[in-house]
């Protein structure tokens, strides 16, 4: 059989070129960069540098506040990403029987989509300002002092809850277009084997779900690892103080406030091999898993 | 085209010509709000006195985002010609000594009078490097005072403290019977380190406070500070003092509201302070000190920030800094702006305007960041020039946290806070090659 191609050698490389050199510019050429500079100690003007090898990196391995935030990275990713996830599934499969009205309900659900993380965090403020937020008064109720700015972990909570809130609309309008592409004809048949709802659900709906799942699943994770910084930035008030902080945030706090330009480099790079590896696993493993109709 | 827009564009080119002839500044600047109000007036007023110069000023954000945003502006070749650096990053850009144009050199090349002595002492040398030449020009400089709410005090039956000593064993215990949160403050690296260092002239750094090397460490693992914080700790237990957060605004509110008796804050919060019509009345005084540590307590460090010449401009544009400079330092504007904000003169010429045109009979507590700054000076109350001191200042701010809202052990928290503290310092002296 012959194979299809280009009979000149340039034109592939041509019409590639725009994207590459894209690629390169605003990718691999920072990102080269940002590698050499995580092995030096430079003067924020650039005036002068110390080479340092790997130092960089060993003060991070040995800094209780990093490895403090990395941890709290860990459980607020996995906690922004599987409530937001849940919450939205199941308003999803509610919003799907809802046939009166779905058009306005559904509106209402997604609104939230349009609102920017930070303004997300202005509002989550305002919801928990120390003085006079309404959710104080509600966290009083059930004799929680709530303080934001001041207790670490009512801190982390709000950030939790304003994370969760935001991304709900997103991922609700996946999973309910998700739930209307299943064939009619297979909820039928699996109505007449099955007649538990939650059975139906878990055994038929779920699997064939699973696609739109695993596509919501990495943009949340990366939701949650990144986008979160206008939350976190608005929530903080600009002192980092001990209010926590995840790995991305101090990537800004140490380079763009402290001007520390080798050692907050040294954390993108590890961010970076982070992403990476954790884009490998997930295609890898989960993708297997998943049957694409 | 018809006559008429010939006649508009040959209008338009002759504007834009004369707007040419002139030299035009850039003055990156990190005050929003009422302070960014008085501080465009300045430069209209500027733009007004005359008519080779022409200065836009452009408002950068925080004092950390107006530094980060001027440090790439500048490796970027685009730098504004003025830019206002904060206390904390103050060693920073004069540690990058090709980074700016000291404002001494500018002024005497651009043939402007300049006296260093004509500045007050308390804000001569913040700026200066180890030689006592000024680097950059002190704009708008602050120094933390107590203020107090007059009705407060006047129900408690007591007087505004002058000793810690008093404050905790009469002053707090009657606000407290009175219904009042005696104690708040604003910024605990600066209120209740740095210038707890200095209201008792004990050493902050090695090297002088780090003026004369760049080897230096800090030293905060100390017992006198170390007790003042554990007497922070008790007072937060049993109600004299309440902490809302590292964020500025968030204990300033609750004395504004009339529920803190006693908030320490900055000089140059007086002018909001003014303009938003408390329900009571209010006044200020000096910083508490502690007797046990003193009895001859000193002034206080400035704070606030400074203006820095960048480098790498045309002579002209520099002419236009230095002519900046000079109106900015004038007695009328210093005093003005002071009246305004309630930020100290920088000049003696400017603290006499203020005081002959009766500004302290009207408002005596507009006087006290600048009596202030004028008490006798130690060998600890320069200043202090310490790199990566906004990283410095956030580890104080986390272990500040973690003492008042975690019950963290002061020990503890102040010996990590030194070792945190000097890595940094290692390291930004590896930065400097």
């Amino acid at each position: 059989m012959k194979r299809a191609g280009f009979t000149q050698r340039w034109l592939p490389i041509l019409l590639l070129m725009p994207q590459l050199v894209i690629i390169a510019v605003f990718f691999y050429w920072p990102a080269a960069y940002g590698l050499r500079s995580s092995f030096f100690l430079q003067d924020p003007f650039g005036f002068s540098e110390t080479f340092v090898g790997f130092g960089n990196y060993l003060t991070l391995m040995r800094s209780p506040s990093y490895l403090k935030s990395a941890g709290f990275t860990v459980i607020f990713s996995v906690l922004v990403t599987f409530l937001s996830l849940a919450i939205a599934l199941i308003l999803a499969v509610k919003a799907d029987r809802v046939i009166r009205g779905a058009k306005t309900y559904r509106t209402l659900l997604m609104w939230v989509y349009a609102v920017a993380p930070p303004v997300a965090g202005v509002i989550g403020l305002i919801m928990f300002d120390q003085s006079w937020g309404p959710l104080m008064d509600f966290a009083a109720l059930f004799g929680w002092d709530f303080v934001l700015g001041v207790n670490y972990f009512d801190t982390a909570f709000a950030m939790v809850v304003v994370s969760v809130w935001k991304q709900i609309p997103v991922n609700f309008i996946f999973f309910l277009s998700g739930l209307q592409s299943i064939p009619r004809s297979v909820r039928e048949a699996a109505l007449i084997d099955n007649r538990s709802a939650s059975g139906r659900f878990w055994d038929v709906t779920f699997p064939l779900l699973a696609p739109t799942g695993f596509f919501l699943l990495i943009t949340n994770i990366t939701y949650s690892l990144f986008d979160t910084f206008g939350i976190i930035d608005t929530t903080v008030k600009g002192e980092p103080g001990n209010n926590p902080m995840t790995l991305v945030y101090k990537v800004y706090v140490d380079g763009f406030r402290g001007n520390d330009m080798g050692g907050s480099s040294a954390q993108s790079v590890i961010l970076m091999v982070l992403v990476l590896l954790m884009t490998v696993f997930q295609f890898r493993l989960i993708e297997r898993r998943i049957h694409y109709t | 085209m018809t006559r008429l827009s010939l006649a508009a564009a040959a209008a338009l080119s002759m504007t834009t010509g004369a707007a040419t002839a002139q030299t035009e500044i850039t003055w990156w600047h990190a005050m929003g709000g009422a302070l960014g109000d008085s501080l465009n007036q300045i430069a209209t007023d500027f733009n007004a006195s005359q008519s080779d110069y022409q200065i836009t000023p452009v408002f950068k954000g925080s004092y950390e985002e107006a530094l980060t945003a001027g440090i790439a502006a500048f490796r970027a070749g685009e730098q504004p010609n003025v830019l206002q650096v904060f206390d904390a990053g103050a060693a920073t850009v004069i540690g990058a000594s090709g980074a700016t144009i000291p404002v001494q050199d500018l002024m005497t090349q651009n043939g402007v009078d300049f006296d260093i002595e004509d500045y007050i002492s308390g804000v001569r040398y913040f700026y200066a490097d180890s030689d006592d030449k000024m680097i950059g020009m002190p704009f708008n400089s602050s120094s933390p005072i107590m203020y107090y709410n007059i009705d407060a005090l006047e129900a408690a039956g007591v007087e505004a403290p002058t000793t810690w000593e008093e404050f905790a064993e009469t002053t707090a215990p009657a606000l407290v019977e009175a219904g009042y949160i005696p104690l708040a403050q604003s910024h605990s690296p600066w209120i209740f380190v740095e210038n707890f260092m200095s209201r008792h002239n004990l050493p902050f750094a090695t090297n002088e406070n780090g003026y004369t090397g760049i080897d230096t460490e800090i030293l905060v693992d100390t017992p006198e500070l170390k007790a003042h914080w554990t007497a922070l700790q008790d007072w937060e237990e049993n109600g004299y003092y309440a902490w809302y957060g590292a964020g500025w605004d968030d204990n300033q509110a609750p004395f504004e509201e009339g529920e803190v008796a006693i908030w320490l804050g900055s000089s140059g919060s007086f002018g909001g302070l003014m303009q938003k019509d408390l329900p009571f009345e209010f006044s200020a005084t000096y910083l508490p000190y502690w007797e046990a540590i003193t009895t001859e307590p000193t002034q206080t460090f400035i704070g606030g920030a400074s203006l820095f010449a960048m480098s790498g401009k045309s002579d002209e544009e520099n002419a236009a800094t230095a002519a900046f400079f000079e109106f900015l330092t004038s007695p009328e504007v210093q005093y003005s702006w002071h009246r305004e904000t309630g930020y100290v003169p920088i000049t003696t010429a400017a603290y006499d305007l203020a005081k002959e045109d009766g500004h302290y009979d009207r408002f005596p507590a507009a006087e006290v960041g600048i009596q202030q700054l004028s008490l006798p000076a130690g060998e600890n109350t320069k200043g202090y020039r310490m790199g990566f001191y906004v990283q410095i200042r956030d580890v104080m701010n986390r272990e500040f946290g973690r003492i008042l809202s975690e019950g963290v052990d002061v020990d503890d928290a102040f010996a990590t806070i030194e070792s945190e503290a000097n890595a940094l310092l290692a390291r930004f002296g590896q930065t400097q090659g």
